[in-house]
């Protein structure tokens, strides 16, 4: 039987039809607790390949056979080896080309919504670790917010797309991957916005992002209006795109809200957090649709693969926006804490241009998923 | 830590450090110790789990630059 390649892009197509999958995970268990590929149809085994060097016959009877099957690895050799076995022995399985770095790696553009005149909103999801960035375009111009290191595929949907980047945002300096933004606006010419608060290390030019700044985007005026709403960092800023949307950073998200540890302490930031989401979030329109730079858990995508929800209904249902009490809020964001993610000092550091690893270290750091949130 | 054997897994990219530390283990007697030099990252936590369910003894680790050492005692 034939052993097929599976791109990291056709798997997250599953994961957003809800596809059945049987993952093989041959990772050694450890890695494979932490973190795997994510899907609400996907059923999994997880068999270290190096337990399986001497073949795989006792295992085959526990491999469907009227189910898809995918082995995965962390670069795709074990992956491949295991595939072979599988595939010497009669069954018809496939591999992850690039396995879980790839997995890693992959952005799947979605488009979230037209603008005035035009302009449009896409949403990067990067599904295998929750990072959702962002490109508003319009006229022949383009606005990108939150990028991920994996500055080529913007790049070239700007190309495809025909505009040029103007404007490059970040919410805040992120601690739990790194930014493309630099890299960008250096080779695009852009303009590079980062909150100063934030930003009181970094070691390059940038762009003062403060609450109340306006920045247009393309001839017709798509208005980007930021609001400063600090608690997941001091500096944290949100963006009102058109009147529509409200990117919240990691701010809020859809099923969470924002962990105020990862640059300080909680203590310091908890009552920032607050008085963000229970005072200057209450005092915008409910209908704005709220995009977050994360995703948690895969329910939290919507039947498009998207992740959004009006602002109104996250009041109404997301447990962090509904903690009367404050000491019970305060409570909750600072003692009942994930672990922080990998590497998440070295990850500021890099993002704050201190420290400069090559493209595969910068792999390493962001290897596992990402919690930034807390719920 | 005197080993009997050394093998050199450096290059290698992941499954062979794997496969020929299994075999070089195998041409080893129980109680001996074998070197293993690798330099692709995830050796580390696949080596620990590897001689973990072998019954084998990871008994020294240490990095050397880009370098990553084992000792790894038969079982």
């Amino acid at each position: 039987m034939a052993v097929n390649k599976m791109t990291s892009k056709e798997v997250t197509q599953k994961v957003f039809n809800k596809e059945k999958l049987f993952v093989f995970d041959v990772r050694n268990e450890s890695d494979f607790q932490d973190w795997k590929i994510e899907g609400d149809n996907f059923q999994y085994m997880n068999i270290p390949y190096f337990e399986l060097l001497d073949g795989v016959e006792e295992i085959l009877d526990k491999i469907p056979t009227k189910m898809e099957v995918l082995v995965v690895c962390a670069k795709e050799g074990s992956s491949i080896m295991v595939a072979e076995m599988l595939s010497y022995a009669g069954l018809d399985v496939a591999y992850l080309e690039g396995g879980m770095k790839a997995w890693s790696e992959h952005l799947e553009p979605v488009k979230v919504g037209d603008l005035k005149d035009g302009g449009e909103l896409y949403q990067f999801v990067r599904i295998g670790k929750g990072c959702l960035s962002y490109m508003v375009l319009s006229n022949g111009e383009a606005a990108l917010i939150d990028s991920t290191r994996m500055t080529d595929v913007y790049l070239d949907f700007a190309a495809e797309k025909n505009v040029k980047i103007t404007h490059v945002f970040d919410t805040h300096l992120h601690a739990d991957h790194i930014s493309g933004g630099r890299t960008i606006a250096e080779k695009t010419g852009a303009t590079y916005w980062l909150p100063p608060k934030d930003a009181t290390e970094v070691t390059f030019e940038y762009q003062a992002l403060e609450g109340g700044n306006d920045v247009k985007i393309g001839d017709t005026s798509i208005n980007i209006h930021s609001l400063y709403s600090p608690g997941h960092t001091i500096g944290s800023t949100s963006f009102v795109v058109d009147e529509k949307f409200l990117l919240s950073g990691d701010i809020l998200f859809i099923d969470s809200i924002g962990r105020p540890d990862l640059a300080g302490l909680a203590e310091d930031w908890v009552g920032d957090l607050r008085e963000t989401l229970y005072n200057r979030y209450r005092e915008l329109s409910d209908e704005l649709v709220v995009l977050p730079a994360h995703f948690m858990i895969i329910d939290e995508l919507n039947e498009d693969g998207s992740v959004s929800e009006k602002l109104g209904i996250l009041f109404a249902k997301n447990h962090g926006l509904n903690i009367e009490d404050e000491s019970e809020f305060r409570k909750m964001v600072t003692e009942n804490l994930p672990p922080q993610p990998n590497a998440y000092q070295e990850i500021r550091e890099t993002n704050m241009g201190k420290i400069n690893p090559d493209q595969e270290q910068q792999r390493e750091m962001e290897i596992g998923p990402n919690r930034c949130a807390v719920r | 830590m005197e080993a009997t054997k050394v093998l050199d897994a450096k290059g290698l990219a992941c499954p062979m450090p794997i496969v020929r530390t299994k075999k070089a283990i195998g041409e080893l007697e129980s109680g001996q110790v074998l070197e293993i030099h690798a330099t692709d990252k995830g050796a580390k936590n696949d080596l620990t789990a590897w001689a973990k369910s072998g019954g084998h003894e990871l008994v020294k680790h240490e990095e050397d630059g880009d370098v990553l050492k084992f000792w790894i005692k038969k079982g």
